[in-house]
């Protein structure tokens, strides 16, 4: 009898990324029967206490040099393996860069229906679950039901709360039955973006600037404040079609969709296509010259005026805070 | 080198959703359609390997009449010819990613693009189910590309956080084209003319052997709450930005 919930997550160094304590956490609140964590290359034995610590009750460790590099094919057989040999109800795959890839490749290796991205698991009936995930954006919220026997959900960071069990997760022995020599998309090179940038999916805060500031020297003024917060920084997507900022800091329906606590929108007008990327967050504070801004309208907290008078306040102003405590 | 595109119609970005009257999907009515922005990437890709190597780039719709409009608009983009799979059925992405295969086995292709995801269910899971139905190596989120036809072999910057990794693949593979890829062209005049000229196969899931049992459906949609009432703060900046500090600090308890 199919039981438990499995969670696959990524591990590099040693180390997890927070999303997989919150996995971890969130398919203990919810599992009558065991949960299990899977992860892959060779310092993945160095994850065992945390994985208990956050909910593991058993860890499967596909070890050693063989799983060193990433491969969605290779990665896909191995993982749909080892739901084999566990025999979970469900499983969970975060719903990053890697969770991303690899969670529709196994969920069309094993035919099982896939929800991705989702913001809460819930029980239902029987023992099965249901899970809700934001559409068009976060436009609309759908409420899933995933009827194959194996239910497969990606869970999106930064929403759920890791809690810590202390647990001792016992390793259970799995034969991954693949041959690494016969992967064949593999990835040959991992490459750092400058600065060590906090990731936007990922963070509490998050600092992120529109036209508004008019040139890209003065993206400076956001990085100071975005220090003082020990926030990750953003954009409006012209900002970077222009190439003020890089790619990546793109945020909204065609870029990253966010969720942290606060976020504070600098001299970005409030489209809706950023809007959709953004309405996850706890907090909006706006800042814009322009009272009429339709920022306003979904901003938590706002003040309207000129961003390079206010921005500098700001981050005096909450270095000041910080000071004091 | 033959390359098919998969090519899906979602609203445009800027619609403002509304519920439809049984509470599981949004109401059509009035929408403007757009071909999805990532396929767009997709697109113009397989048209300068095109344009590189020789060959011939197919685009494969699947949606109902409505659909035909944005295949119009990828053969003025420059595609060859297209293939239309006609359904007004609602499929999961495990029935659109074998409907889209069961084409592919019948074109056959040396490569596939798709969208990284659609922008309508945000699901990110038909090109990774494509590969899988067609048994060949996929890399997803791609945001640069270099084929190298002659090894028959693929190298792919991905998108990580924070990072990105480089992939090498055989072909036949299946990849998925991320913002950044390249900058898709307009059509022009003559090209809209001529794309009215190009042949459009139509298909039906019967004849393609795909069934209509889902994995997994929507059992409700809803719109999130609104958020209440701003604090919009209005005078001197030292004041606003102090009262500001207070509220974030005090009140919401976040600073
Ligand atoms: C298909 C499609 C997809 C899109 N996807 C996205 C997306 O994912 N993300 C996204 O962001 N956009 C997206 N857009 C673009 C979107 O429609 C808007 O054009 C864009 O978000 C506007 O960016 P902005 O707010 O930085 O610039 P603007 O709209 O120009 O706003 C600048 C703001 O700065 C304010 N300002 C100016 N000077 C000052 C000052 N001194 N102090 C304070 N405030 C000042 C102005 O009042 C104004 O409100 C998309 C568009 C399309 C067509
Ligand atoms: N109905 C469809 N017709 C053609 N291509 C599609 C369709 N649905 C999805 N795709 C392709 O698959 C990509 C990912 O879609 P999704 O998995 O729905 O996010 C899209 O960008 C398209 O390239």
């Amino acid at each position: 009898m199919a039981d438990g919930i499995l969670v696959v997550l990524e591990q590099a160094g040693g180390k997890v990324r927070r999303v997989a304590y919150e996995m971890l956490s969130l398919a203990q609140s919810l599992a009558p029967g065991k949960v299990s964590a899977l992860t892959f290359g060779p310092d993945a034995e160095a994850t065992r206490d945390g994985l208990g610590r956050y909910g593991a009750d058993q860890t499967v460790f596909f070890g050693g040099d063989a799983f060193a590099r990433y491969s969605s094919d290779g990665f896909g057989l191995a993982v749909a393996h080892a739901i084999d040999q566990v025999d979970p109800t469900a499983v969970f795959f975060p719903a990053t860069a890697w969770g991303k890839d690899l969670a529709p490749r196994v969920a069309a290796l094993i035919q099982a229906g896939l929800a991705t991205d989702c913001t809460e698991v819930l029980p239902a009936s029987d023992g099965r679950y249901e899970a809700v995930r934001p559409v068009y954006a976060g436009k609309a919220l759908a409420r899933v039901a995933i009827d194959t026997p194996r239910q497969l959900f990606s869970i999106r960071p930064n929403i759920h709360k890791p809690v810590e069990t202390e647990r001792a997760a016992t390793p259970l022995a799995v034969d991954p039955q693949v041959d690494p020599a016969e992967f064949q998309a593999v990835v040959t090179e991992v490459r750092q973006s400058q600065g060590g940038q906090l990731e936007l999916t990922e963070a509490e805060i998050i600092v992120s600037g529109g036209r508004g500031i008019k040139a890209p020297d003065n993206y400076r003024i956001l990085d100071d404040l975005a220090a003082v917060l020990g926030a990750a920084t953003g954009s409006s997507r012209p900002l970077a079609d222009e190439g003020w900022v890089p790619h990546s800091y793109h945020i909204g329906q065609t870029g990253k969709v966010v969720s942290p606590t606060i976020y504070f929108a600098i001299g970005i007008s409030g489209a809706i296509q950023h809007l959709a990327g953004i309405s996850g967050s706890k907090y909006i504070v706006a800042i814009n010259n322009d009272k009429d801004a339709p920022i306003f309208k979904a901003a938590n907290y706002g003040i309207v005026g000129d961003l390079f008078k206010v921005v500098p306040a700001l981050t005096r102003e909450i270095q000041a805070l910080k000071a004091n405590e | 080198m033959k390359i098919l595109v998969m090519v899906k119609q979602v609203p445009d970005t800027a619609t403002r959703i509304r519920i439809n009257s049984d509470g599981t999907g949004i109401a059509t009515d009035g929408i403007k359609w757009i071909i999805n922005p990532y396929d767009e990437f997709a697109l113009e890709e397989a048209l300068r390997l095109r344009e590189k190597f020789g060959g011939e780039v197919v685009a494969v719709a699947l949606g109902p009449s409505r659909v035909e409009e944005a295949i119009r608009q990828s053969l003025a983009m420059g595609a060859d010819r297209a293939v239309h799979i006609k359904t007004e059925a609602e499929l999961d992405a495990s029935l659109v990613a074998e409907a889209l295969g069961a084409v592919a086995r019948e074109e056959g292709f040396d490569l596939i693009l798709t969208g990284k995801q659609a922008v309508d269910d945000d699901a990110a899971q038909v090109g990774a189910r494509l590969a899988v139905v067609l048994g060949v190596p996929q890399v997803t989120v791609v945001l640069k590309l270099e084929v190298d036809a002659e090894s028959r072999r693929v190298r792919a910057e991905r998108e990580l956080e924070g990072a990105s990794e480089m992939v090498e693949a055989p072909l036949p593979a299946v990849l998925t084209a991320q913002r950044g890829l390249n900058e898709p062209r307009y059509p022009t005049l003559p090209n809209i003319m001529k794309a009215k000229r190009k042949p459009v196969t139509v298909k039906t899931l019967e004849e393609l052997g795909v069934g209509t049992v889902l994995q997994a459906r929507v059992m409700a949609l809803t719109l999130p709450s609104e958020r209440p009432a701003g604090r919009i703060l209005e005078g001197e900046p030292e004041e606003t930005v102090r009262e500001l500090v207070r509220l974030l600090h005090e009140e919401a308890k976040v600073l």
